[in-house]
């Protein structure tokens, strides 16, 4: 059940899309999170779901790793999608038992929040799988780089990320580990009321978390013993550079989401 | 030679629990590693040797005495960078010491910290990879390669400071066979060919065996300093401190009690071989 975690996931590839600048598609994916949400009509949702196929295209991600994430939310999206037929108010769709309650206008809603969700959901997975993880905590530390001047600790967080997604497989495995000990000791996790399954966890993460605060420390040892003391005259062995396809990719999302907005505002 | 490591009269207490006594875990330790030269530290669990380890790159500092990293002392703030360069620190557990997820990026997270431009950068981090055999594993995650590798890449990790001492603190304490015969041997490599200078602490004595000098260490005393034949023909006094000399050493130790006379000092199978050899064929004489 631990192998089906997604989180940063990543496919590695050659494509356009993953030989990027880390910079360039975090704001790519902002650029696009603004313009599915600025999105209104059948035109606009049309021109970002192009925007959107054509990025999965380019970057041969398959298809069915964008909807095996959308898994998780297959109860958010049924949920929105529901509330928004029934609760939207309108032209009924038919004057017969439930379907009084629902409308036409809702029938609609209901479609596009079900395509921004769904959109929203594919778009930074894209991200997520064609991006390292390191190539993506780079791209943020360096991004995010002006608000040290406020004082907010930049380097300190994007270290954090890095070394929570080093540990994501330790910690797993070490889970495993913890499990089948207590399994041969006549643990039972899989039957029982939800709360019993909920108390049969607690023999796991205790261990689990006293293995984690030992593991930080001795890391923390380790970091120190190869002279680590802070962001401050660090170098880096990948400078991120910016390359024309870098250009051409950000001029293409900031026209793509300025077209949206204005068209969105014309009513299309 | 010079000195790579000097220590003058090291005493270390750690903090006490609540209502228990003080016990030192370091006793006027005299102990000087030439450059150069590779030194093995052994001692059972509990004996000190693992917190002498930590003085030497000023993980943990003197309580009493002074410890001397070619001249610079650990209990100076200034030089401590100087210092963590100049000794690198392996530890036990290879999961605990490798922050990034791919091999290159964590050999590279030394040389970054030192504020090195990044095509010496590269240049340090495929050198330190072809040191210790790793140079194939440049892009992999470092969570899927063995215990052997880990530990390697995290030696690679150290060598990518270009650093003048590496100590192997039980580096090879949680590897299998293979995995402690690959370390060992990239130690070895990097002593003989780069003129490293080495300190490997271990409880496992054949690891000492190929040493220049063995220092054994017994409830933070340092009690034996000597060449590995030396140290290894005193088999008794090692077995009363808890430490199994080598296979080799045991074998000839016990025939030597049942009336034969061979030499302590043959700690290789090849010599032990011979010795045996030699004592049979001057009884049938």
């Amino acid at each position: 059940m631990l192998k089906d975690i997604t989180l940063g996931q990543y496919f590695p590839g050659h494509t356009l899309a993953h030989r990027l600048d880390p910079r360039t598609k975090l704001l790519a994916v902002v650029l696009y999170i603004v313009a599915l949400f600025c999105a209104k009509g059948v035109v606009t949702y049309a021109i970002v779901m192009a925007a959107l196929a054509t990025c999965i295209l380019v970057s041969r991600v398959k298809l069915r790793a964008l909807t095996r994430g959308l898994k998780a939310v297959y109860v958010i999206v049924i949920f929105t999608a529901v509330m928004n037929m029934f609760f939207t108010g309108g032209t009924p769709v038919a004057d017969v038992w439930l379907l009084r309650h629902i409308t036409f206008e809702g029938l609609r809603t209901a479609v596009f929040m079900v395509l921004r969700i769904i959109m929203l959901i594919m778009g930074t997975f894209l991200l997520t799988y064609t991006t390292s993880p390191i190539a993506l905590t780079d791209g943020l530390e360096n991004a995010l780089s002006p608000l040290k001047k406020l004082h907010v600790p930049v380097h300190e967080l994007a270290m954090m990320m890095s070394i929570a997604l080093r540990f994501i497989p330790t910690l797993i495995e070490e889970t495993d580990k913890i499990m089948s000990a207590q399994k041969a000791r006549g643990a039972d996790f899989e039957s029982g009321s939800i709360f019993k399954r909920a108390k049969a966890l607690v023999p796991i993460l205790v261990p689990l978390f006293i293995s984690a605060f030992r593991r930080a420390d001795e890391l923390a040892t380790a970091m120190e013993c190869r002279c680590y003391h802070g962001g401050d005259g660090r170098t880096a062995l990948h400078v991120l550079h910016y390359k024309a396809a870098d250009y051409l990719v950000m001029i293409g999302f900031v026209v793509l989401t300025v077209g949206v907005i204005v068209l969105a505002r014309m009513g299309f | 030679m010079a000195t790579m490591i000097e220590t003058k009269d090291l005493t270390f207490t750690y903090p006490a629990e609540e209502g228990r006594e003080e016990m030192p875990a370091l006793r006027n330790v005299n102990l000087s590693v030439e450059k150069g030269s590779f030194v093995v530290v052994l001692g059972h669990n509990g004996s000190g040797k693992s917190t002498l380890a930590k003085h030497m790159n000023a993980v943990l500092l003197p309580t009493g005495g002074a410890l001397y990293v070619e001249g610079m002392d650990t209990a100076d703030e200034a030089v401590l960078l100087e210092i963590r360069r100049r000794v690198g620190m392996v530890f036990q557990n290879p999961d605990n010491q490798i922050v990034a997820n791919v091999v290159e990026e964590d050999v590279a997270f030394a040389p970054e910290n030192l504020g090195i431009p990044s095509d010496e950068i590269r240049r340090r981090v495929d050198d330190a990879l072809a040191a210790v055999g790793m140079e194939n594993f440049t892009r992999h995650a470092p969570h899927l390669l063995s215990g052997g590798q880990k530990q390697r890449i995290a030696i690679a990790g150290v060598i990518a400071m270009e650093p003048e001492c590496i100590v192997l603190d039980e580096a090879t304490a949680m590897l299998d066979p293979v995995g402690r015969r690959e370390v060992l041997a990239s130690a070895h490599r990097l002593n003989r060919e780069r003129g490293i200078t080495v300190v490997l602490i271990t409880h496992h004595m054949p690891e000492a065996v190929n040493a220049d000098r063995v220092v054994v260490m017994n409830d933070g005393y340092l009690v034996m300093d000597g060449t590995p034949r030396e140290i290894f023909a005193r088999v008794g006094e090692l077995r009363a401190i808890g430490l199994a000399a080598p296979d080799t050493v045991e074998l000839m130790d016990h025939l030597n009690k049942s009336g034969w006379d061979l030499p302590l000092e043959a700690i290789t199978v090849e010599e032990c071989a011979d010795a045996i050899y030699n004592a049979l064929a001057a009884e049938e004489k």
